[in-house]
């Protein structure tokens, strides 16, 4: 599958829904907040949020800063 | 005296051990990060939301060195220029932590980064009505100050000077006109704070907290820094509630004349 992740072209592996993603990217689910097409995912749907070709998905987390 | 110790900053219910909080950015390394927020006392610490580096994942996480279980994590909107953006960097961050509190920034010039206070107004009122719980970046301006408190802000950080200037209190006047006109909210400086006496300065005008970041950790010692600041912020506040005596152009003895020689 391809999708567009933080704004670069990716290409997803085994995955369906965000948490297959997070799992293949090895990224702690409780420590980001995700969107696919400029609306948020919420964690309580990361199991069954389906993704397809084509997707936007962003992946943020906390950084330092004032 | 006791009272005057026992003096805690509460916003939405949330009770705050220090009135110093301090922000996460231009350290060195979280090690670093980490030891100036331990020696700041702080438990409020602010940080920014940005991507996840996706092909180096091995990178160290802020939140390994600042545990959120000890300190509250305060998500900033810092870098956005419109409402749309802050709207969207505020809901990523709420969701990516474990509280509404939401640092809002609406930058209206990169070179100066002062707020764009209309954008801010409109952002303050929508983010509030979604239960956010808003702390502004303003400018030391009373009007625009109580009119964020009107559209739902729990609390109003004006600037002392521009972000990452180390100028201080530039406007004490304009920040003790906030102080005695906007009711309700606690009033934390944000911004400017370059030394110990800029941070006892807006804790003597009565502020109820001052954000720290650039001031700590562009320090040639950062830990140091961070220790003053600490005790300038609980000198500030003891001296403001202590009620300073009035100044006076002429000498007033401090020993008696009676016994003189």
């Amino acid at each position: 599958m391809k999708i567009k992740l933080n704004g670069d072209d990716y290409a997803a592996k085994q995955v369906s829904t965000v948490s297959d993603l997070l799992v293949e990217l090895g990224i702690n689910p409780l420590r980001v907040a995700v969107e696919v097409n400029m609306a948020i995912v919420k964690k309580a749907q990361y199991a069954e949020f389906a993704l397809k070709d084509g997707d936007c998905v962003e992946v943020v987390n906390f950084v330092g800063g004032g | 005296m006791e009272g005057v110790l026992n003096d805690k900053l509460v916003i939405a219910g949330v009770e705050f051990k220090s009135r110093l909080w301090v922000g996460t950015g231009k350290y060195k390394d979280f090690e670093e990060t980490k030891k100036a927020i331990e020696a700041s006392g702080s438990d409020m610490v602010t940080v920014a939301v940005r991507r996840v580096n996706i092909f180096d994942r091995k990178s160290p996480n802020l939140l390994d060195y600042i545990d959120p279980k000890v300190y509250k994590i305060l998500p900033n909107t810092a870098g956005c220029y419109t409402v749309e953006d802050a709207l969207r960097y505020a809901r990523l961050g709420r969701e990516a932590g474990i509280s509404d509190f939401v640092k809002l920034e609406v930058i209206g010039d990169e070179k100066t980064l002062f707020p764009d206070v209309c954008g801010l107004l409109m952002a303050t009122e929508i983010l509030a009505k979604e239960g956010f719980i808003v702390l502004p970046y303003s400018n030391d301006d009373p009007i625009i100050a109580q009119r964020l408190v009107d559209a739902g802000a729990a609390a109003v950080m004006p600037l002392g000077a521009p972000i990452g200037s180390g100028l201080g209190i530039r406007n004490p006047y304009n920040i003790k006109i906030i102080l005695e006109t906007v009711k309700g909210v606690p009033i934390i400086v944000d911004a400017g704070v370059g030394t110990a006496s800029d941070a006892a300065i807006a804790m003597e005008l009565g502020c109820d907290a001052a954000l720290i970041n650039t001031g700590i950790a562009g320090a040639t010692d950062p830990i140091a820094m961070a220790a003053a600041m600490k005790h300038a912020v609980i000198a500030g506040r003891l001296a403001f509630k202590a009620g300073r005596i009035q100044r006076r152009l002429y000498a007033a003895a401090s020993s008696p004349f009676d016994g003189m020689l």
